[in-house]
């Protein structure tokens, strides 16, 4: 390993040359430096601190913000736990992460909200838990979304399950907008995962001519648009914040598309693996390529696509779902749905997308950043007085994925053995290097 | 080839003839005084059905035993399946006993791949959930050619639930592969959701296949369909789809009626129909033993001389 970092124990300023600076507001060639404090005190020519990260030839970004991760702690450590997790955000180059809620016990109360907090701190990313709509997931009764709210909470969402009650989504949007006292004013969201169980259950893939042949019983698309339709049109009603989680569908684009044409407050994220993947994967019977919403056809990946680069979806999230060997190993139907995706977002969006990098970096930063309301301290302009929060890129070195590499607990990447290019050389996580020439260093 | 995942496996007509070929052989010696031969002395078979088939077993396990291959039963019902052991620990486990070739019934699609990946001997597919079939499809095959010499433009309607079906799947490959026209015919809600790269046609109306056809394959209906509101009722099922003797009588002379059994009388099939000459019924079970005897001495024997013959 090369010797980026001048001086790793020793405290002090950072300073990060040779790079070029790529924000929000624009590029150029720049040296950043950090105080001991974590902020960033100056960005320009030939900086010098006490440490130095060789950042030639690389992106300065704004850290990276995933809306969309499942770090299965507390309740399923065997496949994740927050430190692992977050240790292979930073390597992906997150600096801040949004917990799911459906571990076990669910996030859907105050103490495991507290618990997830606790055990965040310290980790290499900063964790912001999201919480449940409905108590347990249950699609019954909404949370203490208040109580929750002032403990950090400004995301909500049954995520692995939409809310099928419509009267109880309603509710739950109606709710959130009086939240705003209680968050010091910060708009709160609720994000869905779009699927009319109805529709959806006893299906493990997409349904159309792969289902068809694999014997596989299938999920319609419209599983998700039906919800996706009935969300707008509640978004409309209530004037509530409404994100949609990974769109899989070219329908669901088009209604998103449609909707922000129309002014409304919707929001929406894509994964790698939808614009990537299709169903078609699915026929070597290997559940590694099992995920909810399921991989579908080359036109849905062309919509997405489409989306990403007219705007429509303003996020890439990467719903990195770990799942022990042994449970990918069940049948295709039982199997747990889920692949990981922290560590392979940046280079899948870069290979795969022909989409110019600072429009990657938005996609990955400071959009998501804005949706989770986290722009204060994450995907801020990489200017003088901002948290320092950066990811350190090299976008033209190539790699080849490997799931016993990667930091997580799990080793479910349906990219194994891809060859990518583009790949994280240092993360700073308030003005500390976690990262440093692809290593972690916590 | 070291398996027989799917009839893909045989790599179209000159794969599938040459396994019908080698039943041609089989037949013979089940029809010995005694229908044994030594081909597969000293080789294990081992069975693995996760979901009740005794008809299928019984056939496999005959065939084996005709080849003088030493058996081995896994009775999921009685086994460490049911303290929770993973698939992959069960399959890894008979393996290390020594086994040639694995027999495998599961209800989940795809289970006989995944076995495939994880061990060196031989998986035969017996059933995977609504995917394939491929040794009923051969027997089926096999049927047929031996009433119409071959299945070349022969017109082959499949009736019923061709959707859940993997009798429905590996016969449309099977058949259309030697040359078969074939027709799937049921409901919508019991069709396949797509279509897409199937040589099949596609009808809702049997009585107007019926008369065009050299071969009427009735599916089993299975009760549950109900629960899935595919069809509104058996009855109704059975009035537009179910072969009875009005129906059959006005199918083309020489023309023959299958079923891949268990038979629901009085749903997909009266039973005065499951009883007419040209119901082959039980002709398909018999020719089961022989193609299976064909498939596990194809995929583990030597050679055809030591069939020997009778004489």
């Amino acid at each position: 390993m090369s010797a980026s970092l001048t001086d790793n124990t020793q405290k002090g300023t950072l300073a990060i040359r040779g790079g070029r600076v790529i924000d929000a507001t624009g590029e150029r060639v720049a040296d950043v430096l950090i105080d001991e404090s974590g902020r960033i005190v100056d960005v320009g020519p030939d900086l010098t601190g006490d440490r130095t990260l060789d950042a030639t030839g690389c992106v300065v970004s704004p850290g990276f913000v995933d809306l969309h991760v499942h770090l299965r702690q507390p309740g399923r450590e065997e496949a994740e736990t927050i430190e692992t997790g977050a240790r292979g955000a930073a390597l992906g180059g997150f600096t801040a992460v949004v917990a799911m809620p459906n571990t076990d016990p669910t996030m859907d109360c105050a103490s495991v909200i507290r618990d997830v907090l606790a055990l965040s701190r310290g980790v290499a990313c900063d964790v912001f838990p999201s919480a449940a709509i409905t108590v347990g997931r249950k699609g019954e009764a909404l949370t203490p979304m208040a109580e929750l709210v002032g403990l950090g909470v400004r995301m909500f969402t049954d995520d692995g399950d939409g809310v099928q009650d419509d009267r109880l989504m309603r509710r739950a949007l109606e709710y959130t907008v009086g939240l705003a006292p209680f968050s010091g004013g910060a708009p709160i969201t609720l994000a869905q995962h779009c699927e009319v169980k109805a529709l959806a259950e006893g299906g493990f893939m997409h349904e159309g001519a792969w289902s068809s042949r694999l014997g596989i019983p299938g999920q319609p698309a419209e599983a998700e648009v039906i919800m996706v339709m009935r969300d707008i049109a509640l978004a409309r009603r209530t004037g509530a914040r409404v994100h949609f989680q990974h769109v899989s569908c070219a329908d669901s684009v088009a209604l998103v598309r449609a909707a922000k044409a129309h002014g409304l407050p919707v929001t929406a994220e894509a994964t790698p693996h939808h614009f990537c993947l299709t169903d078609a994967a699915c026929a070597s019977y290997d559940s590694v390529f099992k995920v909810h919403p399921p991989l579908r056809t080359d036109a849905d990946v062309a919509a997405i696509r489409a989306g990403l680069a007219d705007g429509t979806i303003d996020a890439i999230a990467t719903d990195h779902a770990p799942h022990p060997q042994h449970l990918k190993e069940l049948p295709f139907d039982e199997a747990p749905a889920g692949m990981l995706g922290l560590e392979t977002a940046l280079a899948l969006a870069l290979t795969e997308l022909d989409l110019p990098l600072a429009k990657v970096l938005a996609l990955l930063s400071w959009q998501p950043a804005a949706i989770a309301n986290l722009d204060a301290v994450h995907g801020g302009a990489i200017v003088a007085g901002r948290p320092a929060n950066l990811a350190i890129i090299d976008p033209d070195v190539t790699w080849v994925v490997r799931g016993d590499a990667m930091a997580s607990k799990s080793r479910n990447t349906p990219f194994e053995g891809r060859t990518l290019r583009g790949k994280v050389r240092h993360t700073v996580l308030h003005g500390e290097p976690v990262v440093v020439d692809g290593e972690p260093t916590r | 080839m070291k398996h027989l995942l799917s009839i893909d496996d045989l790599g179209g007509e000159s794969g599938i003839e040459e396994v019908l070929r080698v039943t041609d052989r089989f037949v013979e010696v089940s029809a010995r005084d005694i229908p044994k031969v030594p081909a597969l002395r000293g080789y294990t078979v081992a069975w693995l059905f996760y979901e009740d088939s005794t008809r299928t077993r019984l056939s496999f396990e005959t065939a084996a035993k005709r080849l003088s291959a030493d058996t081995m039963n896994f009775s999921v019902s009685s086994s460490s399946v049911n303290k929770g052991e993973s698939l992959r620990d069960t399959v890894e486990t008979i393996a290390a006993m020594g086994v040639d070739a694995i027999v495998v019934r599961h209800k989940s699609a795809g289970v006989p791949w995944q076995i495939a990946r994880w061990i060196d001997a031989s998986v035969i597919n017996a059933g995977d959930g609504s995917h394939e079939h491929p040794t009923q499809a051969l027997l089926d095959a096999y049927t047929i050619r031996h009433h119409f010499g071959s299945l070349e433009g022969r017109h082959i309607a499949i009736v019923g639930d061709s959707k859940h079906s993997r009798v429905a799947r590996s016969n449309v490959k099977a058949f259309t592969a030697l040359g078969a026209e074939v027709t799937l015919v049921g409901p919508q809600t019991l069709l396949p959701p797509s279509l897409e790269g199937w040589p099949v046609n596609v009808s809702h109306d049997l009585d107007a296949v019926l008369p065009t056809v050299d071969v009427c394959y009735l599916l089993r209906m299975q009760r549950e369909r109900m629960t899935e509101a595919l069809v509104p009722s058996l009855r109704e099922y059975h009035t537009y789809y179910g072969l009875d003797g009005a129906r059959a009588a006005r199918m083309a002379k020489g023309s023959i009626i299958m079923h891949p059994g268990p038979m629901n009388r009085g749903v997909e099939i009266t039973a005065d129909v499951a009883g007419l000459d040209n119901a082959v019924i039980t002709e398909q079970v018999a020719n089961g033993v022989a193609v299976r005897m064909a498939v596990l001495f194809l995929l583990l024997g030597s050679g055809v001389d030591v069939i020997g013959s009778q004489s």
